[in-house]
Order: structure tokens, then C-alpha cells, then sequence
């Protein structure tokens, strides 16, 4: 198992940039997420560190070795394709030995090892079955059976549950972190799915238009957001933006806009002009003595809780209410935030502005 | 475009039926007359009206694999009573056998000349069509634009050159020399339909294969060669075909050694010029190694490329 580094890493398809100065480490053992929409290099990136692309500039270490050159085959890696890419000129059996037997390994040993396996998946039943004909559940159990038989270095997906129904997803995602966890192998897994990301990741990459926008734990990504665009990936609904101009002066506890005063928590640093406040929906409370209005405009009922649509002078906005809470359409009323959880974004740049709440956070990033 | 989704009438499959069934038999009139003229003797197959119904010999197969001398009777008493059917059918025209004809000489030079330039032409043509549909190549498209343009003109317009070059290099009349011929003129055919092929083959596979420890050339061979057997069995049938029908070059650069048999067959009507059952005897052999290729790939031509392990 292995530490995988990536350091100033680029990568340029003639005069396209897909991805522009990487940098994060991947602890042993992790199980990583690369997040981010499509288009935004995190399969790249992946490929890079696969051996199937070559950076253009930069340099890849896994376990302090530079491979940025290497061949795949000498890698040590496997990779979990999205399409699974099953050989299919070959049965389960032949797919799953098949990493086995260009290391040269006695049958006798590969026919052991591949039933441990298949034991480990559950798919000894279909072994020897061909693989035109198996669910998209099996497909992706032969895949993975294929990618941990020879206990690799690290496991590589890219979006290895993109091809499932939407039901069986929840399980298999279940079925690889267990699996993650029995085996405690470094995995570096792609997706454009925030929930996912969420709900499997140790860690999180989060990018965009080839760039690491944050890097950290699901937590911190969710909670201090260092670019509007984590905040705005991250989340559902996403975090609402309060465009305003105005004043946030380094030191200050406080931001002033549609003549109300709302507490935030305290400034590193400061800046002027066009100025965003962002606040999660589940951190706004209607208020009806609160000074800041806004009219409901739609009212989104999700069961435990509900959803519900304003229209203030600053922009809309989305909070999450308890179901029970009375809100009609068109009625007026107050809204207050809590000032521990707010970030105050630089709306030209995008970059949030340091506080105390968010320095620790802004720092692994 | 739309389909029809209710299914087609006792009509319609009526119609589709007997078309496909005229179709047919007018495809394959030819083909039966070839063969049937094959068995007739040689007054029946210069008769006319044509005759349909005739009573067979092997004549024409005797003539065909047979050089014969014209016998007095003499000579025939002489040489006692016939020792096999061929001499029998020989002496009842008159004529004694005199040896084998060359056209087994001749049928096995296609044979060489053939399926060598068509597996040549497979080697090459998947390695260079692999080349051009995954790697980057520089002036790719130039150069495929270059390589089929060596098909936009007939390859006989430029056999007075290659004559020369062949008499200057010493390959004129050799098996070596009609391979690469053949070989270069199929060549610009094989590497586009491979690369059409090849280009529908997810690249995931050899990746797959690269990520499991195996080189860039294990992976084309043990991965991607197998996928593309349907693209492979169906270009080198194409190639054979063209190969083993050539004539005009087999004529000009041809004579001896490596004489082919389309050039050879016509020659076996002989001076009287009435021995057509021994010409389609011939082409009638002739046909038989095509035909059998083709049924031993039919499997492949009619599998599909890949079968679901990528779902798209």
C-alpha cells in the first residue's frame, strides 16, 4: 500500500489545458475523492496517476518513487474503469486471473487466489460464466475482482458505479467502502457525484476547470467552502449567495447590507467592494422580528424537513425548515442567520475571505 | 428516421421472400452454367440453343489436369487396352495421355501468391491501422489521405514502371515479387477498413491491459487483435478475393515459375479453341479455395465486435 503524491502537475491536450498545476498528497490507506464536474481534469488526473496519460510538467510519487514516466504495467496499480472494460473475449474466470498471469504466476496459485476472490465478492457462482451476459452488479464485481486479485499498490476508479441503476448504486457504494476498509488499500476514486463524494471519501479533491479548488475532509469542504464554486458544488440545495457592496474589514466581527448588521465570525483578512455573504440553507432561521425580509415564493415539502424559496433584496434565497413550520407562498417575513457558520466571499474572485472559523480549513487547501 | 414497429404482413414477407429468392438465382445462374459446362462435352457446350439437360463426363476435368498427344490407331492398338478411366476417356478421342498439365503448378502458385500477400497485407495493415487509430501520429491524416490515394488511380496504369522495376530488381516471374505486389496494392484497402475497426474498439480494454502488467504489444495482440477479428476475417477476405482473381499484372509480369492460374486457365482451350469444358473445369477448381475461406470466416463476419462488456 502506498502514499501517492502529486506535485505541480499539468496537463495539456494541444492548445487545451485540462489540467493546471495539481498538487495534494493521498495518504496510505485513504479512500480519496476526486470531485468536481464534467470536464474538469479529475479523470485526467487520475489517468496521470494511472500511467495512462503523461503529465506534461509536474512530477507523481507513489510511495515516494517519481513515476510520472512510467510505463502503467510497472505501476504496481490497478484501475476500476467506468465502463469496466471486462475483456470479452473471456469468461469471469479468465478476466479476473488475467492481471495474475502476466506476472507469470502458477495456475495452480491463480486458480487459488482468483476463488478467494470470487469468495470475497460473492460471484463464485459464475465463474465461468462469459461476460456478455452478467448484470451491471456482476460486471462490476468481475472489475473489481480483477483490480484487487494481485494486491496492487493503490486502486484507481473513475466512476466505477457511473453505469449502475440508481438502486443498486447505493448498495455497491456500501460494498466498496466495506471492501476498502477489510483491505485498508489507498484509493483514489472519481466521481461528479457531491453525495458520493460525501458519503464514501476519507478525503476530498475538489475541481474545477482543471484547478484544485479545496482539497480536505468531507466536513470542512461542506462547512467552509474556500471558493464560491465548492460552495455552490457541495450541497443541495447549494449554499445561498447574498451579493452585496460594501465593507469587511480585517478584525471586524460584523457586515452591514440593506441597512442590517449580521454577525459573522471574526476576519484575517479584510476587503472592500463586491462582496458576498454565503450561508448554508439549514443556518437560516424565519424570524417574523427579525429585521431582514424576504417573501416565500415557493415551498419545496421533502418530508423530515422542507425547502423553502425567498425572494430578498439581495437575491433568493433557499433555507431548510422543519416540515412542521407553517409557511405559505407570498407571505412576508424575517430571516435571521447563524453568524458561526457564515463565509464571506470575494465576488470577483470567488476566493472566501480568511476568518477564524475557516482558517484551520483554508490552510490543508 | 423511423421504423416500423407492427410487424410485416404474410404479404410484405411474401414480396421480400421472392426477391430475395430472384435475386439469388439470378446471382448464381452464372456460377451453376460454369459448373455445368464443367461436366459437359465439348459439342454439348458450344450447342445451340444451349442444352440444359446433358449427359456428364469428366472430359473437361480430364483435359484440364492432362497434356495429351493426338494417337493413330496404330498407336493405340500398340499401347494395348486403357489402364484407368482418364486413359479411357482420353482414347475415346483419340488421343493418349501424355503427362500431367500444369495447371496444378499453376493453381498452387495462386494459392502461395494469395493467401501470402493476404496474410502480409493483415500483419501490416493491423499494426499500421492500430498505429494510426490510437497513437499520435504526425500528419496523420495526410498521411491516410496519401495511402488511399494510391487506390484513386486502376494499380494497371502503372504497370509498364513496375515492369521495369521488377525486370531491374530481379522479381519478375517469382512468388516473391506478385506478394508484394499484391500486398502493396491491398495494402491502402486493409489499413482504412482496419482502422474503421479498430477506431470501434474502447480503448479501455488495452488500458485495462496495460494497467494488469502487460506491454503495449502484448496488449494489441492478446486484446484488441481478438476484438477486431470480425474487421480482420472480413478485410482479408477482400483482399484474397482481389489477390487470387488478379489477371492483367499476373499476365504481364507472370510467365513461368510463378504463373498464376487465372492467366493460365484461358490458355487451356487450346488451338482449336473449342475446349471450353476443360476452361470451366478449371474455374471451377479455381473457385473452391475462396469459397472455403469464406465459409470458415463466415463465423467471425457475422459475430459482433464486442459483446456487451462495455456498456455504452
Amino acid at each position: 500500500m502506498a502514499q501517492i503524491r502529486i506535485e505541480n502537475v499539468r496537463k495539456d491536450f494541444g492548445s487545451f489545458t485540462a489540467v493546471q498545476s495539481s498538487s495534494f498528497t493521498i495518504e496510505d490507506g485513504e479512500f480519496f475523492m476526486l470531485l468536481g464536474p464534467s470536464g474538469c481534469g479529475k479523470t485526467t488526473t487520475l489517468r496521470m496517476m494511472a500511467g495512462l496519460e503523461l503529465p506534461t510538467k509536474g512530477e507523481i510519487y507513489i510511495d515516494g518513487e517519481e513515476v510520472g514516466m512510467k510505463p502503467a504495467s510497472q505501476r504496481d496499480i490497478a484501475f476500476v474503469f467506468q465502463m469496466f472494460a471486462l475483456y470479452p473475449h473471456m469468461n469471469v474466470r479468465k478476466n479476473i486471473s488475467y492481471p495474475l498471469k502476466s506476472q507469470g504466476m502458477p495456475s495452480a496459485a491463480i486458480k487459488q487466489k482468483v476463488g478467494e476472490i470470487a469468495e470475497i465478492l460473492g460471484i463464485t457462482d459464475i465463474l465461468d460464466r462469459p461476460v456478455g451476459g452478467l448484470s451491471g452488479g456482476d460486471r462490476q464485481r468481475v472489475a473489481l475482482g480483477r483490480a484487487i486479485v494481485r494486491d496492487p499498490k493503490a486502486f484507481f476508479m473513475d466512476e466505477p458505479l457511473g453505469a449502475l441503476d440508481a438502486e443498486f448504486r447505493e448498495h455497491m457504494s456500501e460494498e466498496l467502502r466495506a471492501l476498502h476498509d477489510r483491505m485498508n488499500a489507498t484509493t483514489v476514486y472519481v466521481t461528479h457525484d457531491q453525495l458520493e463524494a460525501m458519503q464514501m471519501g476519507d478525503k476530498i479533491v475538489v475541481m474545477n476547470h482543471g484547478v484544485v479548488e479545496q482539497f480536505g475532509v468531507p466536513q470542512d469542504i461542506y462547512d467552509w467552502p474556500a471558493t464560491k464554486f465548492v460552495a455552490e458544488f457541495i450541497g443541495s440545495p447549494p449554499m445561498n449567495f447574498l451579493d452585496f457592496h460594501g465593507l469587511a474589514g480585517a478584525g471586524e466581527q460584523a457586515v452591514t447590507f440593506g441597512e442590517t448588521t449580521f454577525e459573522i465570525p471574526r476576519l484575517i483578512d479584510g476587503d472592500s467592494g463586491d462582496l458576498t455573504f454565503g450561508i448554508r440553507p439549514e443556518h437560516i432561521r424565519l424570524d417574523d422580528s427579525a429585521p431582514y425580509r424576504g417573501e416565500v415564493t415557493a415551498v419545496e415539502y421533502l418530508g423530515t424537513t422542507q425547502i423553502i424559496t425567498l425572494d430578498t433584496a439581495n437575491g433568493t434565497v433557499k433555507a431548510r425548515a422543519a416540515s412542521a413550520d407553517r409557511v405559505k407562498v407570498g407571505e412576508r417575513t424575517g430571516l435571521s442567520f447563524d453568524p458561526r457558520t457564515v463565509t464571506i466571499f470575494d465576488a470577483e474572485t470567488g476566493r472566501a475571505l480568511k476568518s477564524e472559523a475557516n482558517v484551520g480549513v483554508q490552510a490543508n487547501g | 428516421m423511423s421504423f416500423s414497429v407492427t410487424d410485416p404482413t404474410k404479404g410484405t414477407k411474401w414480396f421480400a421472400g421472392i426477391a430475395v429468392v430472384a435475386y439469388a438465382v439470378i446471382t448464381i445462374i452464372p456460377l451453376l452454367w460454369i459448373i455445368a459446362t464443367g461436366f459437359k462435352s465439348p459439342t454439348d457446350s458450344i450447342a445451340y440453343p444451349p442444352v440444359v439437360v446433358f449427359e456428364p463426363t469428366l472430359e473437361g476435368y480430364v483435359n484440364l489436369f492432362t497434356d495429351r498427344t493426338r494417337a493413330t490407331e496404330q498407336m493405340l492398338e500398340e499401347a494395348g487396352p486403357p489402364e484407368t478411366w482418364y486413359d479411357e476417356i482420353a482414347r475415346s478421342r483419340g488421343t493418349v495421355i501424355s503427362g500431367p498439365s500444369r495447371y496444378g503448378e499453376r493453381f498452387l502458385n495462386s494459392v502461395i501468391i494469395g493467401f501470402g500477400s493476404t496474410a502480409l497485407c493483415m500483419v501490416l495493415g493491423t499494426m499500421a491501422a492500430y498505429a494510426f487509430s490510437r497513437f499520435k501520429v504526425p500528419l496523420k491524416d495526410d498521411l491516410l489521405f496519401f495511402i488511399l490515394s494510391t487506390r484513386m488511380m486502376p494499380p494497371i496504369a502503372v504497370a509498364i514502371p513496375i515492369f521495369l522495376m521488377f525486370r531491374n530488381l530481379g522479381l519478375n516471374d517469382t512468388h516473391l515479387g506478385m506478394i508484394l505486389l499484391y500486398t502493396a496494392v491491398n495494402l491502402s484497402l486493409s489499413v482504412w477498413l482496419l482502422k474503421g475497426f479498430i477506431d470501434e474498439i474502447p480503448t479501455e480494454y488495452e488500458e485495462a491491459a496495460l494497467i494488469d502488467g502487460y506491454t503495449r504489444f502484448q496488449a494489441f495482440y492478446k486484446v484488441v487483435l481478438p476484438q477486431a477479428a470480425t474487421g480482420i476475417a472480413s478485410t482479408a477476405i477482400f483482399c484474397l478475393i482481389f489477390a487470387w482473381n488478379e489477371y492483367a499484372f499476373a499476365v504481364l509480369l507472370t510467365s513461368g515459375t510463378a504463373q498464376t492460374a487465372p492467366p493460365f486457365i484461358p490458355n487451356i482451350i487450346g488451338v482449336n479453341g473449342k475446349d471450353w469444358p476443360a476452361v470451366a473445369a478449371g474455374a471451377t477448381i479455381f473457385l473452391v479455395p475462396v469459397m472455403v475461406f469464406t465459409v470458415l470466416l463466415r463465423k467471425h463476419l457475422l459475430r459482433g465486435i464486442t459483446f456487451g462488456a462495455v456498456r455504452k
